[in-house]
């Protein structure tokens, strides 16, 4: 299979790997896929409480190449977002930047998955009572 | 050395120079029809075909006229499957074969299921191997062919063919064995291993592609096969269709090639994958062969980095053609069947990387390629969160994955 360049670029130099604290309150982390699919994406952000804005995010990916650019380029994108504006983000978004094949798709299926739950990690950690509250 | 390094060797060779040399001529000057009976043109043809004949033949024990030249393993595979599953039709309609087998017997064993065969898939064991306990509880009367390929194409393991040929001889059953990735590579003898049919490719020990051969025992018991393809009668009836007669002197040189040189060739394979195999489990951790290694084509290595998939590993040794079992690689998302059935988890499967070494390796290339795979392994488990979580004491056994 042939990969774009940017995939290429991705996986050669992936940007902000490494992880963040996951008791820090202020890190959201997500993980999803499972190893016997092939892939597993963990994704964390940091927030700044006061402005809402995404002040750090890292990954770590057990995946195709595809994956991993899918991860290491949603990382860059979080980095300076809103959490609101980091939502809106959608899986199309990062197949067209990543010229992915259609059987890659699911790799930025799992990206998107991976940004709301870092989000919603980090939304349970700030307001722990609204959103014990909300599952009631 | 040069790049790109060509370690993928279970999926096709390279046409040995020497092949080549045989085969010019009858791609140019002698073009006859080996069935033209009338003219010295198809003589020669005849002549060079019947001495292909020997050469193959002699490679595995048999004699010429058991020979039966087809288009490669794959029709080697169907006729015997399907042409006994019709000639004996009426003695039993029960055939076995094994779960790692190659498609080209899994899905002819499919479709004659379809018009009424019954068809028994043997598991295996964690080595690979098939349990010969098993195999002889699953013999019944309705039983007319036993299956069991000889080498493994993923995992290059050995089958027991010669205790399931002895099986098969006590219990009146016939065995077919896909020979296509043994022939050449290690020693077969079809007498000593009471094997009644196996399939031949001239592709996979340095032959030209598009040829093949199946051996059809001629006594002890004559085997009878009913034509999957109508025309001329050629082969005895067995396969019509005018004789690949450049293709079929490819084979046979290929198969006097191999025979000469195997005691030689075998040992210095087993040294290169056994170098290889060692520098790899010295500098990493967490690296499983798949498969014994005890009964193992010398020039296989199945192995299995976990934390680290298998396409992003191949992707990082671009200039290495190996091949991986992992979904990615492959149109189906599946991972392969082959090391699913051994029960190492998918995990393991998806962390797959097959390096079938061959004639024109050389040490300088199989250090290389070690260097290459520790280098990209570390790269990629430094990236991996399933290698930080076992790094951190987790095991992954008891997370709760969201599965996709």
């Amino acid at each position: 299979m042939a990969y774009s360049d940017k995939v290429i670029d991705h996986y050669n130099h992936p940007r902000n790997v490494g992880s963040l604290d996951k008791s820090d309150p202020n890190v959201g982390t997500g993980m999803v896929g499972a190893p016997e699919c092939g892939d597993v994406m963990k994704l964390q952000v940091k927030v700044n409480p006061a402005t809402g804005v995404i002040e750090d995010a890292k990954f770590k990916t057990f995946g195709c190449g595809s994956a991993i650019a899918s991860s290491s380029l949603a990382t860059e994108w979080l980095r300076g977002k809103t959490v609101d504006e980091a939502l809106a983000i959608k899986n199309t978004d990062i197949v067209t930047e990543l010229s992915l094949p259609p059987v890659k798709i699911h790799c930025s299926v799992l990206a998107e998955d991976a940004i709301k739950a870092a989000i919603t990690d980090y939304k349970k950690k700030a307001a722990p009572v609204t959103s014990e509250a909300a599952r009631v | 050395m040069k790049l790109p390094i060509y370690m993928d060797n279970h999926a096709t060779t390279p046409v040995d120079p020497r092949v080549f040399e045989a085969m010019r001529p009858y791609l140019t000057n002698i073009f006859g029809n080996s069935a033209s009976r009338n003219h010295s043109f198809g003589w020669e043809a005849e002549e060079a075909t019947e001495k292909a004949r020997k050469q193959v033949a002699s490679l595995i024990g048999a004699t010429s006229k058991e020979i039966v030249f087809t288009s490669g393993a794959t029709e080697s595979n169907n006729l015997a499957l399907k042409g006994v599953a019709e000639m004996y039709a009426e003695k039993g309609n029960h055939i076995i074969t094994a779960a790692t087998e190659h498609k080209a017997i899994l899905d002819t064993c499919k479709r004659l299921e379809k018009h009424g065969t019954r068809v028994t898939y043997l598991p295996v064991q964690q080595n690979g191997l098939v349990d010969l306990d098993q195999l002889r509880m699953a013999i019944t009367d309705k039983t007319v062919l036993i299956s069991i390929m000889h080498a493994n194409n993923e995992i290059g393991v050995l089958q027991p063919i010669r205790e399931i040929g002895k099986i098969a001889k006590e219990r009146g059953v016939l065995l077919h064995t896909d020979g296509t990735q043994a022939a050449g590579k290690i020693p077969v003898s079809v007498l000593d291993d009471n094997i009644d049919l196996m399939s031949i490719s001239a592709h996979k020990m340095y032959g030209p592609k598009g040829v093949g051969a199946l051996y059809v025992r001629r006594r002890n018991p004559r085997v009878q096969l009913t034509a999957q393809m109508d025309g001329g009668g050629h082969e005895r009836g067995m396969r019509s269709g005018t004789l690949n007669v450049p293709g079929i002197v490819g084979l046979g040189e290929a198969c006097a090639l191999a025979q000469a040189e195997m005691p030689a060739e075998s040992k210095r394979l087993a040294f290169l994958r056994d170098k290889l195999k060692e520098r790899l489990m010295n500098s990493l951790d967490e690296v499983y062969i798949n498969g014994t290694l005890e009964h193992r084509l010398p020039n296989n290595l199945n192995i299995s980095f976990a934390y680290v998939e298998g396409e992003s590993l191949l992707m990082g040794i671009n200039e290495i053609a190996v091949s991986s079992g992992s979904a990615c690689t492959s149109a189906t998302l599946e991972p392969s069947y082959v090391l699913k059935a051994l029960g190492a988890g998918d995990d393991l499967a998806h962390s797959s990387i097959r390096f079938g070494l061959g004639r024109f390796n050389t040490e300088e290339e199989v250090d290389y390629v070690a260097g290459k795979v520790i280098e990209v392994v570390k790269k990629l488990r430094e990236l991996s969160p399933l290698y930080e979580m076992f790094k951190e004491g987790i095991d992954l056994t008891k997370v709760q994955w969201t599965a996709h």
